[in-house]
Parts: C-alpha cells; sequence; structure tokens
C-alpha cells in the first residue's frame, strides 16, 4: 500500500469509526477523531526529511487504474509544495479537533463532517489525477455547509445603501444565509474547474496530472481561456477580488473549527489548484496572464486591508484579513520568480496556522462573552491573558514580524515582486503589511487592553489551551526553521519554474 | 396473434393508461392506469423477445412485474395513509407538492 | 571569541524558560532573578569579551533560507570592535535596569512581574541580535522584534488606556519607517544580491546603494526619532520608568545610529545622503530641545532630551564622523540611562509626572538628587563628565556645514536651561505639594544608578578606548578620517553656551531673578506651538484619520453593501423569478404527468425528423 493513502484512509476511517459509536459516549467520540489526526501529522512531519531533494519531482507514487478507458486513476504523489500544504493541514485537523473538544450539540456528526472534510483536503493534496483531484476537492467543499449551518452563528445585518431592502428578505449574516452563499460561491467555481479538467483530459487524452504535463498542446488563445476558467474556478476558493464576498459571511457564521478549516486550509486549496493547475498544466497562458493575477492580488491585499479597518465584528475583521493575506499567497505565484513561489506556498502554510490561531481565538472569545462588536469589548486580558497572549501573537505574525512565520513568507513574496517583472507590486505588498498593523493591533487594544470589564469571563481552558499552544508553537518552529519546509519546498519551486523557462 | 397485432395491443394499453393517469380523479384509478401502463411495456418486451427469440428479454419482463407489485404495495399503503391523514382520495385535491 | 555567545544568548535562554515555564513566570521574585542572573552572565561575558578581544573581525554564518538565485540569505554573527563595545553598554545598561526594577515595580503582583522580566529577556537578547547582525536582513529581524519588545513594555500596564494608545503610536510609527527599511533592503538585495555586510561595504557608489541604504535611513529615522518620526517617543513614556531608560534613552532608540555607524563603510559613498542625515539630524537636535522648553512632565523632558541627543548623533553621522556619532552613543547611554532611573525615583516617591507639583525633593532625597545632577551635568556637557567629550567632538565634526552647525550649538544652550529648569522644579523650593511625603528609594534602586553615575561621569575619558575599537570595526579601515583643521574656540563656546543655560535655568526657577510665567505668557502663541509640538502629531492623526479610517469606511461599506448588494440583488432577484414561476407547479400529480407526456410528445416529434 501506499504511504501516502495513510493520509486519506486515516481521517476516512476515523469518520467511519465515528459513524458506529454511540452518541452518548463524549470522550469515546473525541478520542477516535483525535487517534485519526494523528498519523497524518506524524506522517507530513515525516516527509519533509524523506523527499529526496536531489531527484525531485513527485516522490511516494501510488497509481491503481480506476477507470482505464477514459485514463482515470487512483494516482497519487507529492513533490515539496504538496508537502508543505499536508503539513498544514494536518496541524489545522489536530488543532482544530481540540478547539472543538467542548462543542455540545450533536458532537459525533460534527466530528464525522470535520474528519470527512480533512480527507477531501488531504486527497487533493495528494492526487496527480484530476479526476479524482476534483472528486475530492468537492468532498472538502461540501461538508462545510452543514459545519455551517447547524453549528455556525448568527447576527443579522441591517441593509443599507441602493440594494439595502434586499437585505431583510435574504436574511443577510443569518448562519443559513453564510453556508448557503459560501456553498454556492464554491460550487460556481467548481462549475468552472469541472469544465476545465474535462476539456484538458479530452484533448490531452488523459486525466493524469503527470501525462498532461507532457502531452497536452493547446492553441495559445484556448489555453489561455482555460487559464481564465481555471483560476476563477480556483480563485473563487481562494478569496480573489471580487468574488470575495462568500467568505467574511462564511467565516463569520461557522464555528470555531468550521472557520479554521475553511480558511485555515480549504482556501489554501484554490490557491493551491491555480498554482497546480493553472500555471502548472498552462505554463505559457499562465505567463502571459500573470500580469491580471498580480494585479488582483495587489487589491486584494490593500482592499482586505482596508475593508477590516471597517469591521467591528471581530469574525468579519479576521475573515477580511484572510482576504488580504490571500493576496499575498496569488501575488507570490504571479511573481513568477522563485522567492515569490515558495513565499507564495509559505505563506499558504504560514497564513493558514495563523489564521486558524486567530479564528480560535475571536471563537473563544465570543463563546465566552457572548459578544462579537468591537466596540462592546475592552481590557479582557484581565480575565483572558493566555487569549490576549495567543491574539497577539498571532497579530504580529500577521503584519510580519521577524521570528514568526509570516515575516518569511512575506519577506519572500516581498523579494519575488521586486525581482518580478513588475517591481511596484513590492510597494503595495509591503504597504499592505503597514496596514496589517494599524487593525491587527488596534483591535488586540480594544478587545484585550484597557480597564477591566464588570463581568468576570473565562479564559481559554484545558484542550483550548492544547490548541492555541500548538499553533503558537507551529508559527515560531516555521519563522525561526524555516527551512524545515523550505528545503524540500524550494527545489520543487525551481523545478517547476523551469515550466517558465526559469 | 401476429406479432402486429401483439405490438398494436401494447400500444393500446399503454395509450389508455396514460388517458387513465391524466384523466381519473380516484387515486385508485390512478394505481390501476399505472398498471396498464406497466402491463403495456410488458407486453411489448414479450413481443419482441418472441419475436427475435431473445430470452433475456423475457426476463426483464419478470422484473417489471415484479417492480410492479412493489409499487402497487407501497403505492396502496400511501394512499391509505394520505386518505387517513387528510381524507382526501382525489388526485387533484391533493396539492402537497406544490412549490 | 566564543564569550559571544554566551553574551547573545543567556538572555534567550531566561526568556524561553520565562515563556515556556508558566509555573516560573507567575511566581514574580524568582523570575525575576532568573532574568537578572542570565543578564549578569551576559555582561560578564561581554566583559571578557571586550577584554579578549584581540583587534579582528571574527563572523559566523549558516544558511537561513535555500534560494537558488539568491544563494546568500544567510544569518550570522559578526565579532568585531563596534559589536563588541555596543554590546557591552546593552548588557551593562540592561543589568542595571533590570536590578533597579526590582525596587521600582516591587508593588506589581507576581505574575506580571514575571511578564515584566520575560519581555526584558526578549528584548535584551533582541538587542544583542541586532548588534551581533552580520547582514542587513538580520539586523532588520532584530530591529523589528525589538520594536515588539517596545510595543509590548510601552503599553506593559495594558489597563491604562494612555498606554495602550502610546504602545500603538510607538509601533505605527517605528514601522512607517520600517516600510523604508524593508524597501531599501529589497532594492539593495534584488539589485546586487546579497546583505552581508563584508560584501555591502566593499560596493562602488552606484544609484542603487543611494536609494537601498536612504531607505535604511528611514528605518533608521523611526527607531531613532528622527523629524518627523520622532512623535512617538514622548507618549512612550507611558511605559514603566526602567522601559524608558533602557529602551527609549540607552538602547533601542540608538540602534538606527549603531546601524548607521554600522553602515558607515557604505554610506561614505553617498554623499547627498550624508547631507540629508546631517540636516534632520541637527533639525531633530533643535525641534525637540525647543519642544522640551514648556514640558511639565519630568520623563517628557528627558525623552525630548533624548530625540534631541539623538538628533546630534545622526548629524555627526552625516558629518562622516561615525566615531564622534558611536562615543556620544557611548557616553549618552550611561547618562541618560542614569537620568531616567534618578527620574523614576523621583516618581517613585512622589506618584506623579509632573514637576509643577514637586519641589523641594533635595532634603528628603538627597541621594536621588545628586544622581540625578550627575546625569544632568553630563547631558549639558559639562567637564570632565563624559557628555562634554562626546559632545564636543561632534560639533567639531560638524564645523565645516555652518547652519546645521550653528542649530547645534544654540541647542547646547537650550540642552542645559531645560535640564535644570527640570532639576531646579524638581530638587530645590519649597514642595508645592504638601500632602505628598517623599522617601528616599530602596538600596536595590540606588546602587545601579550609583554604577550608571560612575559611568556617566568617567565614560569621557574612554574616547581614545572607542575610537580605537571601532577602528578594528568591518569596513572602518576604508574610511578616511582626514583630520580637518577646526578652529579652536569650539570647545569653549560649547561649554560657555552650557554654563549660560544653567545659569538662566537658575535665575528663573531657583533664584527667581525673572519669571518664567511672564516669559511664557509674553510669547504665549510661540509657547503654545511648541506646547502642541508643532502640530507634528494632528498632522499625523489627520494622516491617519484620512488616509486609513476614511478609505477604510469607504471600502468596508462598499464591499458590505455595494460589490455584495450587487450579489444579493442578484440572489433576491432569482428568488423572485421563482416565486413567478411557481404558479406552473401547483401539485396536483397529473398536471405533472401532462407536462411528462407533451414534454415526451415533443421530443418524439423532433427526434423523429417530422
Amino acid at each position: 500500500m501506499n504511504l501516502l493513502s495513510v493520509f486519506l484512509l486515516s481521517p476516512f476511517i476515523g469518520a467511519v469509526l465515528l459513524f458506529f459509536i454511540p452518541r452518548g459516549s463524549r470522550t469515546l467520540i473525541r478520542l477516535v477523531a483525535l487517534l485519526s489526526a494523528l498519523p497524518p501529522l506524524a506522517l507530513s512531519v515525516y516527509l519533509p526529511f524523506v523527499y529526496d531533494t536531489a531527484r525531485g519531482g513527485f516522490q511516494f507514487l501510488g497509481e491503481i487504474p480506476l477507470l482505464p478507458e477514459l485514463g482515470i486513476a487512483y494516482l497519487v504523489g507529492v513533490d515539496g509544495i504538496s508537502i508543505a500544504l499536508l503539513f498544514l493541514t494536518a496541524v489545522i485537523y489536530l488543532t482544530a479537533i481540540f478547539t472543538s473538544w467542548r462543542i455540545q450539540t450533536r458532537d459525533k456528526e460534527f466530528f464525522i463532517y470535520l474528519a470527512l472534510l480533512v480527507t477531501g483536503v488531504f486527497g487533493v493534496f495528494v492526487s496527480l489525477d484530476l479526476f479524482l483531484f476534483f472528486l475530492f476537492y468537492e468532498l472538502a467543499v461540501l461538508p462545510m455547509y452543514l459545519l455551517i449551518g447547524i453549528w455556525g452563528s448568527t447576527k443579522e445585518i441591517p441593509g443599507r445603501g441602493v440594494f439595502g431592502w434586499t437585505y431583510e428578505a435574504l436574511k443577510v449574516g443569518t448562519k443559513e444565509y453564510g453556508a448557503m452563499k459560501l456553498t454556492l460561491y464554491l460550487l460556481v467555481g467548481s462549475a468552472f474547474i469541472l469544465a476545465g479538467i474535462f476539456y484538458l483530459a479530452v484533448h490531452g487524452g488523459s486525466f493524469s496530472y503527470l501525462a498532461l504535463q507532457q502531452s497536452l498542446d493547446l492553441p495559445p488563445d484556448v489555453a489561455r481561456v482555460l487559464f481564465l476558467v481555471f483560476y476563477v474556478g480556483f480563485g473563487v476558493l481562494a478569496g480573489i477580488w471580487p468574488f470575495h464576498t462568500w467568505s467574511p459571511d462564511g467565516h463569520a457564521a461557522a464555528p470555531a473549527a468550521g472557520s479554521m478549516m475553511h480558511a485555515g486550509v480549504l482556501m489554501k486549496l484554490g490557491a493551491y489548484g491555480v498554482l497546480r493547475v493553472g500555471f502548472g498544466l498552462l505554463p505559457e497562458a499562465g505567463a502571459a496572464l500573470a500580469w491580471l493575477v498580480g494585479t488582483i492580488a495587489v487589491i486584494n491585499i490593500l482592499y482586505g486591508a482596508f475593508g477590516a479597518g471597517w469591521q467591528d465584528d471581530i469574525k468579519y475583521l479576521i475573515a477580511y484579513s484572510s482576504v488580504s493575506h490571500m493576496g499575498v499567497v496569488m501575488l507570490g505565484m504571479a511573481t513568477l520568480t522563485e522567492p515569490g513561489v515558495a513565499g507564495s506556498v509559505y505563506q499558504m502554510v504560514s497564513h493558514g496556522i495563523m489564521t486558524g490561531l486567530l479564528f480560535t481565538i475571536v471563537n473563544l472569545v465570543y463563546h465566552k462573552t457572548h459578544v462579537r462588536e468591537i466596540s462592546r469589548m475592552g481590557g479582557l486580558a484581565h480575565f483572558q491573558p493566555v487569549l490576549a497572549t495567543a491574539f497577539v501573537v498571532a497579530g504580529m505574525t500577521s503584519l510580519g514580524l521577524p521570528g514568526l512565520s509570516g515575516f518569511v513568507a512575506e519577506f519572500l513574496v516581498f523579494l519575488g515582486a521586486f525581482t518580478s517583472q513588475h517591481p511596484w507590486w513590492a510597494v503595495p505588498a509591503i504597504v499592505g503589511a503597514l496596514l496589517t498593523s494599524i487593525y491587527v493591533l488596534r483591535a488586540a487594544r480594544n478587545i484585550f487592553f484597557g480597564p477591566a470589564p464588570v463581568h468576570a469571563v473565562e479564559d481559554a481552558q484545558g484542550s483550548e489551551v492544547v490548541s492555541i499552544v500548538c499553533l503558537v508553537a507551529t508559527l515560531v518552529l516555521l519563522g525561526v526553521v524555516p527551512r524545515f519546509l523550505l528545503d524540500s519546498l524550494q527545489p520543487t519551486v525551481v523545478e517547476f519554474l523551469k515550466l517558465f523557462g526559469g | 396473434m401476429s406479432f402486429r397485432a401483439l405490438l398494436f395491443l401494447s400500444a393500446w394499453m399503454f395509450a389508455t393508461g396514460i388517458f387513465g393517469v391524466l384523466s381519473r380523479r380516484h387515486v385508485v384509478a390512478l394505481l390501476l392506469s399505472i398498471e396498464l401502463l406497466f402491463n403495456g411495456v410488458n407486453l411489448a418486451l414479450l413481443t419482441f423477445a418472441w419475436a427475435y427469440g431473445a430470452l433475456s428479454a423475457a426476463s426483464l419482463a419478470f422484473l417489471g412485474i415484479a417492480v410492479t407489485v412493489a409499487e402497487v404495495a407501497v403505492g396502496l399503503a400511501i394512499f391509505l395513509l394520505v386518505v387517513r391523514l387528510t381524507g382526501k382520495a382525489a388526485a387533484d385535491e391533493l396539492k402537497q407538492l406544490a412549490g | 571569541m566564543k564569550a559571544f555567545y554566551l553574551v547573545l544568548f543567556a538572555p534567550f535562554v531566561s526568556f524561553a524558560l520565562l515563556a515556556l515555564w508558566p509555573g516560573l513566570r507567575r511566581s514574580g521574585k524568582p523570575a525575576a532573578w532568573t532574568s537578572i542572573a542570565a543578564v549578569a552572565v551576559s555582561l560578564l561575558s561581554a566583559i571578557a569579551l571586550f577584554f579578549q578581544y584581540d583587534g579582528g573581525v571574527h563572523e559566523v554564518r549558516w544558511v537561513w533560507i535555500p534560494l537558488a538565485h539568491f544563494p546568500s540569505l544567510t544569518v550570522g554573527f559578526l565579532v568585531d570592535g563596534l559589536s563588541v563595545v555596543m554590546a557591552l553598554v546593552v548588557a551593562l545598561v540592561a543589568f542595571a535596569v533590570q536590578v533597579y526594577s526590582l525596587g521600582y515595580m516591587s508593588e506589581e503582583p507576581p505574575a506580571s512581574l514575571g511578564r515584566y522580566y520575560t519581555y526584558h529577556s526578549l528584548f535584551t537578547f533582541s538587542m544583542l541580535g541586532l548588534v551581533f547582525a552580520n547582514n542587513l536582513l538580520e539586523a532588520y529581524i532584530f530591529w523589528e522584534l525589538v520594536g515588539a519588545c517596545s510595543y509590548l513594555l510601552i503599553g506593559f500596564w495594558f489597563y491604562k488606556p494612555s498606554a495602550a494608545r502610546a504602545a500603538l503610536k510607538a509601533f505605527w510609527t517605528t514601522r512607517l519607517g520600517d516600510v523604508g527599511f524593508a524597501l531599501g533592503i529589497a532594492v539593495l538585495f534584488a539589485h546586487f544580491g546579497f546583505l552581508s555586510y563584508d560584501k555591502l561595504f566593499a560596493l562602488e557608489p552606484s544609484h542603487a546603494l543611494f536609494l537601498g541604504l536612504l531607505g535604511v535611513y528611514v528605518g533608521a529615522m523611526g527607531k531613532s526619532a528622527q523629524f518627523p518620526l520622532h512623535i512617538w517617543l514622548p507618549d512612550a513614556m507611558e511605559g514603566p520608568t526602567p522601559v524608558s531608560a533602557l529602551i527609549h534613552a540607552a538602547t533601542m532608540v540608538a540602534a538606527g545610529v549603531f546601524l548607521m555607524v554600522r553602515l558607515m563603510p557604505a554610506l561614505q559613498h553617498t554623499p547627498e545622503l550624508l547631507h540629508l542625515v546631517l540636516w534632520i539630524g541637527a533639525i531633530t537636535a533643535f525641534l525637540a530641545a525647543t519642544m522640551a522648553l514648556v514640558e511639565r512632565d519630568i520623563k517628557r523632558v528627558l525623552a525630548f532630551s533624548t530625540i534631541s541627543q539623538l538628533g546630534y548623533m545622526m548629524a555627526a553621522v552625516g558629518a562622516l564622523s561615525a566615531g564622534a556619532a558611536f562615543f556620544h552613543l557611548f557616553t549618552h547611554a550611561f547618562f541618560k540611562a542614569l537620568l531616567f532611573l534618578a527620574a523614576g525615583s523621583v516618581i517613585h516617591a512622589m506618584h506623579t509626572n509632573d514637576m509643577f507639583a514637586m519641589g523641594g525633593l533635595a532634603r528628603p532625597m538627597r541621594w536621588t538628587m545628586i544622581l540625578f545632577l550627575v546625569g544632568a551635568l553630563a547631558l549639558a556637557g559639562m567637564p570632565p563628565l563624559s557628555g562634554y567629550f562626546s559632545k564636543d567632538e561632534i560639533l567639531v565634526a560638524t564645523a565645516h556645514a555652518p547652519v546645521p552647525f550653528a542649530l547645534l550649538m544654540i541647542t547646547v544652550f537650550l540642552t542645559a536651561f531645560y535640564m535644570f529648569r527640570a532639576f531646579f522644579l524638581t530638587f530645590t523650593g519649597e514642595p508645592r505639594n504638601p500632602e505628598s511625603h517623599p522617601h528616599e528609594s530602596p538600596v536595590v534602586m540606588l546602587w545601579p544608578m550609583g554604577v550608571l553615575a560612575i559611568l556617566a561621569a568617567v565614560a569621557g575619558f574612554f574616547g581614545s578606548t572607542v575610537h580605537e575599537m571601532l577602528n578594528h570595526s568591518l569596513g572602518f579601515e576604508s574610511l578616511h578620517s582626514g583630520e580637518e583643521h577646526h578652529p579652536a574656540w569650539i570647545p569653549y563656546l560649547g561649554l560657555g553656551l552650557g554654563l549660560l543655560g544653567i545659569l538662566v535655568a537658575w535665575m528663573g526657577y531657583a533664584r527667581r531673578i525673572f519669571r518664567p510665567e511672564r516669559v511664557y505668557a509674553a510669547f504665549y502663541p510661540l509657547a503654545k506651538v511648541l506646547e502642541e509640538r508643532y502640530f507634528i502629531d494632528h498632522i499625523f492623526l489627520l494622516l491617519y484619520w484620512l488616509g486609513y479610517n476614511t478609505v477604510a469606511t469607504v471600502v468596508g461599506f462598499v464591499d458590505r453593501y455595494i460589490v455584495d448588494g450587487v450579489v444579493n440583488f442578484v440572489t433576491w432577484a432569482t428568488f423572485e423569478v421563482g416565486k413567478a414561476l411557481r404558479r406552473f407547479h401547483n401539485g396536483v400529480v397529473q398536471d405533472i404527468l401532462l407536462g411528462v407526456v407533451v414534454g415526451f410528445l415533443i421530443l418524439a416529434f423532433f427526434a423523429t425528423g417530422f
């Protein structure tokens, strides 16, 4: 059996086992979920060390033909890029379980959906067959609807402006609205992707990524249209402007683990898709349209950073900061330079961990205070020192403080932008980091600092602290020892850029 | 009987069924009409099997009969429940399917 | 040379211990002793390093981020004359301040005290890292870390809204400068492909070098509080006083000057930039001194004086006199830390910062008075205290540029005046607040001040040692230190102006020969401008509101109600269309079936080709 199947089987078996566990046994449910998260984590820490950088390319390949007539197979393999993202997913899965440890309603179903979702995410990162890729992609996207719709939180937004009258009719801000909006957006994106994949498979004669990389020879115009199809299809999930508005509503409505999974990992699926399928299979078109990707990424960075400054709802604030940081990811890959692409992937990991931490914190703050408006908070550090410290650490990561992972990522992207064909991209990128410091630290002050509130509130407890500590430790690890991931990532990026003649 | 006559009979049964399904108000009559539809199709299947000597088609007809029986059983059960719950037996008065 | 590992990593070990072991951190005193022990190890090793130092340049480096196109993304450490002396200064002041804090922070709850020392350990480590960095990227890394520590320590009393605000202001302002720093690094790295000092110093003059160094200078402006990015430093006084002494007087704010001195071998190729540095330094020195004239808060007077002295140092850098700049940094670290600690001792006793609520403290707080006086005299440049020698060197070095030189000369007078205004207001006369019962500070606070006072007094005599060490620094052999002819009257003029300043302060605030209130009233508009700090803070506030908050409101509103409004409108329209179409779907089974049959017939019609 292939080593990589562990990633798929472990959470999947976990989900199946959970199905048969009686509803009442709370501890057993959590233990099974936890056990299903450990093998992938162990393996993802192990992989960077055993990945043979001298040989490069996809390794640990495994193939089982499924439909040979159509060229569909269970084809898996990883390179440095996938290894980095597998590590991210494994960490987020583990900590999401800890974060959700104290969930009350329908806990069994919750962990089943979570495990299924993670199976899908792992599947996307390991599969090298586009059909399989799409299958897992859909598997990753759909449980989110249930996670938000059942366990989410609601806060209706009053309508204003030209279209204000539609807001009440649609119940904007409710968890049902958020869940439906997110799902619809992502399914529209999937439709684009499905069409694109079928076009590729029909013209390339196979669904295999490896085969397609060799055989694909499309006329430039078609390739560009196809690139745009993939860019929009995956980009919706990556939160590219102007298709990002599902992200604040969805993330604000989602439960803690849902937001962690979604902002932390699922948005990276989109970016990974653009990088792998868009740029990887259609390099000429990608190079020709990199200016578009980069320019929209710059808009994302600034637009998200400004948009976050206006929010009074902590969850929306973090969601907008995700939009801004995903801009950094997209900018990095658009530079098509070695530091840029490496930084892009590194930012995927860094932002995944960081935003997972931020969503954990704001959800815990929300659960303990039952308030989401920043203007109604203040002085919480008196009662929640752990949460306050973690928030400052996460905030510092997001604004790119050295010693934490955000700096490595942003520095690389920034350097890539500067050495690319569009050096001006670097300016908005770094201004974005400055703006981040404004809204994040202002939020930290308004939430946690100031005179003590009248009513005492609870700090993070037990498993929640474990989750926070794991995430903070990962941020520090990635910030201090970037070679842990970069040693396998960097040769892959160099190889990847050969597609672009670089 | 000739091949044509059998096919004609099958078509006639099917058309009668369609007419019944569309026009009868009572749900039991509706179910009976559906039986006619099914049997029309089964007859066509058997006719072709006989004409072309393909016995596998005949086995398909057996399957069709089994399904028909199941369908009637379930359909009648549903009908009884509907009558008990709503007190209505006329098809055009049952509008729960309205979107 | 192995001693430097101890110098650098001892504080890191204590930080790691305190950060990872909550039990120790929350215990208060043991946490404090852990941190103090670490910094003591660091200090002893720094002394050992100083005496072992053999005059060479030692470097270790390893790959930090592997990149094929930029193979030089390394980190490493550089031990040379500059870093050895600077490390000694940092460790010494850090040690004195940490011991002093034991007394000053004695009323803090244990958990809070542990947090305080955790930050202090991290700061000491980061600052030493900055000192030993061997390339610009690493300097930037530690640069940001000390900035973060400064943020944490200014906002240490997070429950005070003013402290939380000041922390933000400090972080944002310095980060504004760091945008320039980062851009400068990127220009240099993208253009030359390396950032290590040794390679940068070997570069020929070029446009890219100028741009890159300009960016680095903008970063130094933020950190070293150069006009107009100085606005954060007075507010940073909201932090505990020992923090002000260590971070916002002796070490971190001097990091900008340190970096410029470090980069001197490269800066000498960019005379235009040096010219700018000189002018901004002189303007900063002068403006800050004028703002100090009307300040009521004793710590803010010292903060303005710090800005002003940093202006002197930068002016010296601009005059291509790295030696004078670093020598002043060296002496200033001691006497300014001393002044802050003495002021902290006063604040500790009086529970206020307002000098006009003090007075007559000379009797109850004699030791503090003497120590403050030593610091004030050193700052005013009175021989034989250290400030005299270092300030004199700067004045001599800038003598070739008339206007900056004149500004710096006037500032000598202003400095002496405002320092002794503070001294007389605080320590002489009658107590203005009869409610207060001041008492001398405990010994644990006094003796660190005593050490610093001795150093502040004698540091001036180590001028030749400092210059000697500096000449052993990386790239400094290429500096032409041409002994320029300078007029011999400069030291006398400086001394005379200093004495005059003290005299005027004595007349106004001790003997009351003239009434300062009347002078204030006579020049009210001018005084008001000074009190409002030339409205520079307001300009930045306006920038913050217009540049960020207004744009954020527009973007936020547009996104929520226009971009998303369109989305919601489309959704709503879809629902409405659905509602309209519902009428065809009346729920009668037979109507549905009729639809099926008709549909089938239509399909059959087309399929069979009729």
